[in-house]
């Protein structure tokens, strides 16, 4: 009896819908969406609307209804802006090197975590990793003038009192774009190992078990068996961070810049910040259009980088 | 099984020579120092927020504090554009994160249920959302629209509907409420939304824990809505954006209640205690919450 109908549950649970189960029967659970399709449609794609000021002769008393529509002026005169250019290769600059260093930093601490066998230590240590993912990039950058400041910064006083000369990690070009950098890498380095440290946790033993049999020591078992187990975790979070590439974090920007550097702040986001609502409202279509550029990269590149992984065989991502 | 990996690590550690406790000695050395780089600041700035102020001034406070003092702190809390701003933080953060779990749950049920005719085409309606976003502009000028700039809703409305959240807890619920269990509870009588009260709120507690903390330590260290949305309403500014301005632009002064700051006083005293005060409702609660966390960013991960 058990044993027959095993099947036919089975059958109803991956294929089937219910048969009992009308929409009448469920009316309710579209009630129960119904508020957050409400906020979704009136503060995601409400937004939307306003995408369409790119392509207008904006005037806030006309509207974004009533606005002369002017196709890819906006685009244009944006693209041609002086500033522009610098804004692009800022953006692409700050992005790939925060992708180069912040993306195998995680992957290398997960690696040697998952080779501590004191739970104490580990637990100690992991809440330490994780706390800086937990500060706002306000009181990062507060900590990060705190620490580095040409002036008064407590690592300078350091390096004076050992002999050196002090150093202007935030206030000369070159050296703010190596502390930018490197403060993103600690900030991130500690979370972003949960994942890696989670999809190390479903690793096969048997897997090392033949390792270990095939005389394999604890740097081939990482190199042969962790970190081939891993790589789609590591592939998947490639992806979403390729699709960052043209946006950024602004606020991480505009909490580490300041009066002595400006080479390497000036990013889009900042742009579109300072063309849309810093400086009246002439400027607010190129900002958008701006804006929508960023956008659109963004997509476009989440799908093409899941095209080319699917493409290499590996799980992708949409 | 078990044995078997038992085995496997007395052979393994059998087999461990010199170069292995070498190895072992790199690796903790490695990850306790990367430990410490992650709080050593923290401790700089909290050893300095403590100490006296000649002493912050003559660079003696590195890690442990010496001369210890309140002065800093009851500076902070005589300003009263501080403890405005931390009200509206912990007010926004309450309200934000109580309709923002609403939102995210009355969303995930329905939509965590395999028979529910159109759920694919409502969840690509809202996962598009996350891949494309409109930007700053148009959501400013739709907030500008809403009437809700200079307004304490535009830091709570726009962004209480979050995709992330909405498919860490629909992937959650698939498998702490199965729906044989709801089948059961149907046959029993129950209406949706009394299942929704009565079952799978209790069933799903740890992850609405979880959704609770992401959606309130966001709202609490996000600052560029307020950024944007409120310029003139000093009142309304939450406690990041007057810390932006206070440290980051340095474009504000502290007000004390004493009409002029005296010349002894150092900024860099204020601005570490400064630091330490929006910090402290974060560092006091993420020892205890940080399971709940990696739980969600976990089945997060699940999909991706």
């Amino acid at each position: 009896m058990r044993v027959s109908s095993l099947p036919v549950i089975q059958k109803n649970l991956s294929r089937k819908r219910p048969s009992g189960r009308s929409i009448r029967s469920y009316w309710e659970l579209y009630v129960m969406l119904l508020i957050p399709m409400l906020f979704l449609f009136v503060f995601k794609y409400g937004s939307y609307f306003g995408l369409a000021t790119a392509f207008e002769n904006y005037k806030i008393l006309k509207g974004v209804f009533g606005s002369e529509w002017v196709w890819f002026d906006n685009f244009i005169k944006v693209f041609g802006h002086r500033r522009f250019g610098d804004a692009l290769r800022n953006t692409v600059l700050l992005n790939v090197l925060d992708l180069v260093f912040s993306f195998p930093m995680p992957i290398i601490l997960a690696l040697l975590l998952n080779e501590i066998r004191q739970k104490s230590v580990k637990r100690v240590t992991q809440t330490m990793l994780y706390l800086p993912h937990f500060l706002s990039w306000v009181i990062v950058g507060a900590i990060a003038y705190q620490l580095f400041t040409y002036g008064s910064g407590v690592v300078n006083d350091i390096i004076e009192r050992m002999g050196g000369d002090r150093v202007p990690f935030l206030q000369e070009d070159t050296l703010w774009l190596v502390s930018y950098v490197l403060i993103g890498v600690w900030q991130s380095m500690g979370w972003g190992t949960i994942i890696y440290l989670a999809a190390i946790t479903s690793i096969n033993p048997e897997l090392y078990e033949a390792a270990v049999v095939d005389g394999a020591n604890r740097w081939k078992q990482c190199l042969n068996v962790t970190l081939p187990s891993i790589k789609p975790t590591m592939v998947t979070l490639f992806i979403m961070r390729l699709g960052q590439l043209m946006g950024g974090s602004f606020e991480r920007v505009i909490a580490l810049k300041n009066v002595a550097t400006n080479e390497f702040t000036y990013t889009i986001p900042v742009m579109v910040y300072d063309m849309g609502l810093q400086s009246g409202t002439s400027k607010i279509a190129q900002a958008t259009a701006l804006g929508l550029f960023q956008s659109v990269i963004g997509v476009l590149l989440v799908i093409g980088a899941d095209y080319f992984v699917k493409s290499l065989g590996e799980d992708g991502l949409l | 099984m078990m044995t078997a990996s038992q085995t496997v690590k007395r052979r393994r550690s059998i087999r461990r020579g010199p170069g292995y406790i070498t190895g072992s000695i790199l690796i903790y050395l490695v990850v306790i120092l990367s430990a410490l780089v992650c709080l050593l600041p923290f401790v700089h700035v909290f050893a300095k927020s403590i100490s006296s102020e000649a002493l912050v001034a003559a660079r003696q406070i590195i890690l442990i504090p010496h001369g210890i003092t309140l002065g800093a702190y009851r500076k902070i809390v005589a300003d009263a554009s501080i403890l405005q701003a931390m009200n509206v933080s912990i007010l926004m953060t309450f309200v934000f994160t109580a309709l923002g779990l609403a939102l995210t749950l009355l969303a995930a049920y329905p939509l965590s249920r395999s028979y529910m005719r159109g759920r694919r085409t409502f969840s690509f309606l809202i996962m598009f959302t996350y891949y494309f976003a409109a930007g700053i502009i148009p959501d400013y000028l739709l907030v500008a629209r809403l009437g809700l700039l200079e307004n304490f809703w535009g830091l709570v409305l726009p962004l209480a509907f979050s995709p992330w959240n909405l498919l860490i807890m629909k992937t959650s619920l698939k498998t702490a409420f199965p729906e044989s269990l709801e089948e059961s509870a149907r046959i029993d009588g129950a209406s949706y939304f009394r299942i929704l009260w009565r079952i799978v709120i209790p069933l799903s507690l740890p992850i609405l824990t979880t959704i609770a903390l992401f959606l309130a330590v966001g709202r609490w260290n996000a600052y560029q809505d307020a950024l944007f949305y409120i310029k003139q309403r000093t009142d309304l500014r939450p406690i990041q954006l007057k810390l932006y301005y206070l440290v980051i632009q340095a474009t504000e002064s502290f007000q004390s209640s004493e009409s002029v700051v005296t010349v002894q006083t150092n900024p860099d005293v204020l601005k570490s205690a400064c630091v330490m005060f929006a910090t402290l409702p974060i560092v006091c609660v993420y020892p205890f919450v940080q399971k709940y966390f990696v739980q969600g960013i976990m089945i997060g991960a699940v999909k991706g």
